[in-house]
């Protein structure tokens, strides 16, 4: 072949269709601020229905999982996301297609070892690195107090 | 006896018949424009089995079955079987095979398994080893998925480089010389990494592979592309198809109409969400077996070099920060079963 591995790479980079981000980014601000909005009229529903901020703030996150892992359940929520990309990715409607998708996959290889053992497979960087993170903003706060006396 | 010609080429002196074939795919694969060609299309993605695994040994079988029925062929009359899939440990095929007795040689060539166990059948054959040996590959989108991507329901986007992995699956069944199509000559590829390291762009990992084995496949044997109806590689899809063109015509030499890819050929780019077009071994086993042996048989085609790629990918490693290496093997099947021509 005369072309060397980086004019390669370049042709075929060249070659290869770039994702429309103009759309995607459209898209997901749409659908993302559309679950944002639904989560906000959930919030006021829960608070119209007499519960104080914090559990009304609960209720809406078990709501959108709720509704998260029954659209997964049924095939859907990965159709909303290949349009939506970002968009039902970020949302915590996201983490729990995340969580579910997996178990459902992985259930023929039996609870322990398929569901069990594989819930965590993509969700499970998002926990590592958050509990990290928040473990490490832990030590800073407590060395900034510390040292405010 | 067969003769090695030099450089992966290996030339038929019996030319021997492909003497049955068949081929079964899923529903999207029989809604697309190659649907009417194929022997047996599911509207269960599952075909009646409880796991994806299962599903992909069944489709093999069913597979298998067509090609002995349109070759009135007994099963136990199948000396030798060469079968591969996608799946760790070959699995597709093993399972397939766990019951039918048969002699089994189980191949991994990626989505290059048809040519690869096509070229062995025939290399068996044309040395009068066994009564018929058969080549047979499967791929099914969601076994795929699962071990080399994400679980099916999961919300991702897919890159416009990224193929769709074809629920198919393809058997030749190779015999002694008897009535077309022949298989004339072989061409078993090399290892070729030109740095491609995106797994969801295989087919511009490939077609590097696909160009240096045709390129050597031609010096060898003396051929041009004007030697072929059709040059068809699979599955390099959209972006490796154009980087194949792209790599010829920096020999001067432009490939024209003469070349597909069965990736392009299974499904509608327009009407079907597959991105850059098709892949998976089942792939370019189906659109052989069930659209293109059948035309060499009519006559409607004459030449056909059947170039399948397969990019080598290990999840593993990609993760590790390798680049893909691929493979591309080339069978030149033919209507024209004349020993002394060459």
């Amino acid at each position: 072949m005369k072309l060397t591995e980086s004019e390669y790479g370049r042709l075929a980079k060249l070659r290869s269709p770039n994702s429309n981000v103009l759309r995607n980014t459209a898209m997901a601000f749409l659908v993302g601020g559309a679950i944002c909005c639904a989560g906000q009229a959930l919030l006021n529903i829960y608070k119209m229905l007499g519960t104080d901020e914090i559990t009304a703030g609960t209720l809406t996150s078990v709501t959108l999982v709720f509704l998260s892992a029954v659209m997964t359940g049924f095939g859907l929520y990965d159709k909303i996301a290949k349009h939506a990309g970002a968009g039902t990715l970020v949302p915590i409607t996201g983490f729990a297609n995340a969580v579910v998708s997996p178990a459902m996959e992985f259930k023929t290889e039996g609870y322990v070892l398929g569901v069990g053992a594989k819930i965590f497979i993509i969700a499970g960087p998002v926990i590592v690195y958050g509990l990290a993170a928040s473990a490490v903003y832990g030590v800073i706060l407590f060395i900034v107090r510390a040292m405010r006396g | 006896m067969s003769v090695h010609i030099g450089n992966g080429t290996i030339e038929m002196t019996s030319m021997p018949s492909i003497v049955g074939f068949g081929s079964a795919v899923g529903r999207m694969e029989g809604e697309g424009p190659l649907g009417s060609c194929f022997d047996y299309v599911s509207d269960d993605s599952g075909f009646g089995e409880s796991s994806w695994e299962k599903a992909e040994s069944r489709l093999q079988q069913h597979a298998l079955e067509q090609a002995l029925l349109r070759g009135s062929i007994a099963e136990s009359d199948i000396s030798f079987m060469f079968a591969g899939d996608l799946l760790n440990q070959c699995t597709g095929s093993a399972y397939s095979m766990r019951n039918n007795g048969l002699r089994f040689v189980g191949l991994y060539g990626a989505c290059s398994t048809m040519a690869e166990s096509l070229s062995m059948a025939s290399v068996f054959m044309d040395n009068g080893i066994g009564k018929y040996c058969g080549a047979l590959t499967s791929s099914h989108f969601c076994s795929a998925e699962r071990q080399f991507r994400f679980p099916e329901t999961y919300g991702g986007q897919r890159p416009p480089s990224a193929q769709w992995t074809a629920t198919a699956s393809g058997c030749a069944i190779v015999g002694a010389h008897g009535q077309p199509p022949y298989v004339r000559a072989v061409t078993v590829g090399t290892i070729i990494d030109m740095g491609i390291k995106d797994a969801n762009n295989m087919g511009a990992a490939m077609a590097p592979a696909a160009y240096d084995t045709i390129k050597t496949h031609f010096a060898n044997t003396g051929t041009a592309p004007e030697s072929y109806d059709l040059i068809l590689t699979g599955d390099l899809g959209y972006v490796g198809g154009e980087l194949l063109r792209d790599l010829f015509l920096q020999d001067g030499i432009d490939l024209g109409e003469r070349y597909n890819d069965c990736g392009m050929m299974i499904f509608d780019r327009e009407k079907q969400d597959v991105h850059a077009g098709g892949s998976g071994c089942g792939c370019s086993a189906s659109v052989l077996c069930g659209h293109i042996l059948p035309r060499i048989q009519s006559g409607e085609a004459h030449n056909v070099l059947f170039t399948a790629t397969g990019a080598l990918m290990s999840p593993t490693v990609i993760q590790q920060g390798e680049s893909i290496p691929a493979i591309a093997h080339a069978v030149h099947i033919s209507d024209n079963g004349n020993i002394t021509e060459g």
